[in-house]
């Protein structure tokens, strides 16, 4: 665990002062299933992309690059939406 | 300087309340009605219908939406300010853990009334004294013009780097907040220099320094922050000191933590807060015409509660009595706890005797005050703290 500030070495009331570090909290490990990208039936519709409420689903060039794994809590949102059957819910036991 | 154009006005308390408010200009006020607070919110409602402000004036459903407005203005970096009563005190219960969590210096004049059931719209402590362990600072006011001076200084407070907390102003339901006396006003741009310009470090609205407010903290932090507000506390007392003395300047009247009146030798001293302070006042002018020693101690900061000095100030009474109107069922009177911890590990000291009243707007004269003066001496003989008495009860 890394060593945490005293009382007197942080901005009182729970303010955050550093934009955008959101990313440094790696909600990932909350994942019980892992979306899986089929890439055959994949048409980079970008619904997917939408949807997320993590914005974890990586997109280059208009095109739907896979997941943010750091930051993917495993909701499953992407694969119910997506129309075509191209994201796939897998248990995160097979990955460990 | 009091200056000569400052007369006397015949006000109520709560238009004595509305017109600091008026002074201080708040950026934002939210509004709600509940009895006996309305007619501050309706006062001031008029100021900025008449433009004499530049308020933003919010009419909000509830008063959970009320602390939640002044909250989220606050954040953003906006002076503001609301007030309550009684039920509407106690639905603002979350937020106003939130307001003094988040470090907002919110002002909030509360007119104490009963909580119900039985509904009732009088006078008690029971709102206030249920919310003194929020995080706020409570300041209780005597009168009309206490009250219109303690916004002032609240305000001055409450922003203070040091403490960051909010601030309730408390005045006695329709005793003080109803009745006509006479109160003499600041001129407005004397407030105004009184209280500065309001410079938040760190508002919401400042896109080009983003931070975050309320986020989430765990068994990581939370205690750390807690911490941080129990010394935001302890700081207003040198912050007091220094505001109370310059605020007296400016109206010549004195500010001190808690006023003692007539206790220097007194054998037999009454300790209160609000208006019953007024009664007991004239009771102990008059006890005294016959040589009796007796005196007032008269709170007014409660939070942070000045234990120490309240201590001292009472070491060489016989017996004090303790006047809380507000029970805690089960247990003694808030007043009351406050005064038996301040003096605890005294080597010498008086006994204490608990009473009761007051509750629901229950009358309170000069007989019965003079009636608990008259009972101290047998509880000085029997040299310990009697059970809790309660005043103008009716027990058959």
């Amino acid at each position: 665990m890394k060593k945490l500030k005293g009382w007197k070495n942080i901005p009182i009331g729970g303010l955050i002062l550093e934009a955008g570090n959101a990313k440094d909290y790696i909600t990932g490990s909350w994942r019980t299933f892992r979306p899986v990208k089929l890439r055959e039936k994949c048409t980079n519709c970008l619904i997917c992309f939408i949807y997320c409420p993590d914005c974890s689903i990586k997109v280059k060039k208009d095109k739907m690059e896979g997941f943010d794994y750091n930051h993917c809590k495993g909701c499953g949102i992407c694969a119910n939406v997506c129309p075509f059957g191209a994201i796939e819910m897998r248990n995160e036991n097979e990955y460990q | 300087m009091v200056k000569k154009q400052n007369k006397l006005l015949p006000l109520t308390g709560n238009e004595a309340v509305a017109n600091a408010m008026r002074q201080i200009n708040p950026d934002v006020v939210a509004v709600f009605p509940i009895t006996p607070q309305t007619a501050i919110a309706q006062a001031f409602a008029q100021f900025v219908a008449d433009g004499d402000v530049d308020t933003e004036l919010v009419r909000v459903e509830s008063e959970h939406s009320a602390m939640s407005c002044v909250v989220g203005a606050a954040a953003a970096g906006a002076r503001s300010m609301t007030a309550t009563s009684s039920a509407g005190l106690a639905l603002m219960w979350e937020i106003l853990y939130v307001a003094s969590s988040t470090r907002l210096p919110i002002v909030m004049p509360v007119v104490n009334r009963a909580l119900s059931a039985p509904i009732n719209i009088h006078c008690d402590h029971s709102d206030s004294m249920g919310a003194r362990d929020a995080g706020w600072l409570q300041l209780y006011s005597e009168d009309g013009q206490e009250a219109y001076d303690n916004v002032i200084l609240a305000l001055k407070i409450a922003e203070d780097k040091d403490v960051l907390l909010p601030a309730m102003v408390c005045l006695d339901g329709f005793i003080t907040s109803h009745s006509v006396e006479a109160v003499q006003l600041l001129d407005d741009r004397t407030v105004r220099r009184f209280i500065g310009a309001y410079k938040p470090a760190h508002p919401l609205l400042n896109v080009q320094k983003p931070v975050t407010v309320g986020p989430l903290d765990f068994f990581d932090y939370y205690f750390e922050h807690k911490r941080q507000q129990i010394e935001g506390m302890e700081n207003v007392f040198k912050v007091y000191k220094k505001a109370a003395n310059e605020l007296s300047k400016l109206t010549n009247r004195k500010y001190p933590l808690f006023e003692e009146y007539k206790t220097k030798d007194a054998e037999y001293i009454i300790i209160a807060l609000n208006s019953t302070c007024g009664t007991a006042k004239a009771v102990v002018d008059e006890m005294r015409k016959q040589k009796k020693k007796v005196g007032l101690l008269k709170i007014r900061l409660f939070r942070p509660f000045p234990k120490k000095e309240i201590a001292k100030a009472i070491e060489k009474a016989n017996v004090v009595a303790v006047l809380d109107r507000s029970a805690s069922f089960g247990s003694d009177g808030p007043v009351f706890l406050e005064v038996a911890n301040a003096i605890h590990d005294m080597k010498k000291k008086p006994i204490l005797a608990p009473y009761l009243y007051g509750l629901g707007g229950r009358e309170i004269g000069m007989a019965h005050i003079r009636q608990v003066f008259e009972e101290l001496p047998k509880v000085a003989r029997e040299k310990k703290t009697p059970a809790v008495k309660y005043i103008n009860l009716r027990e058959k």
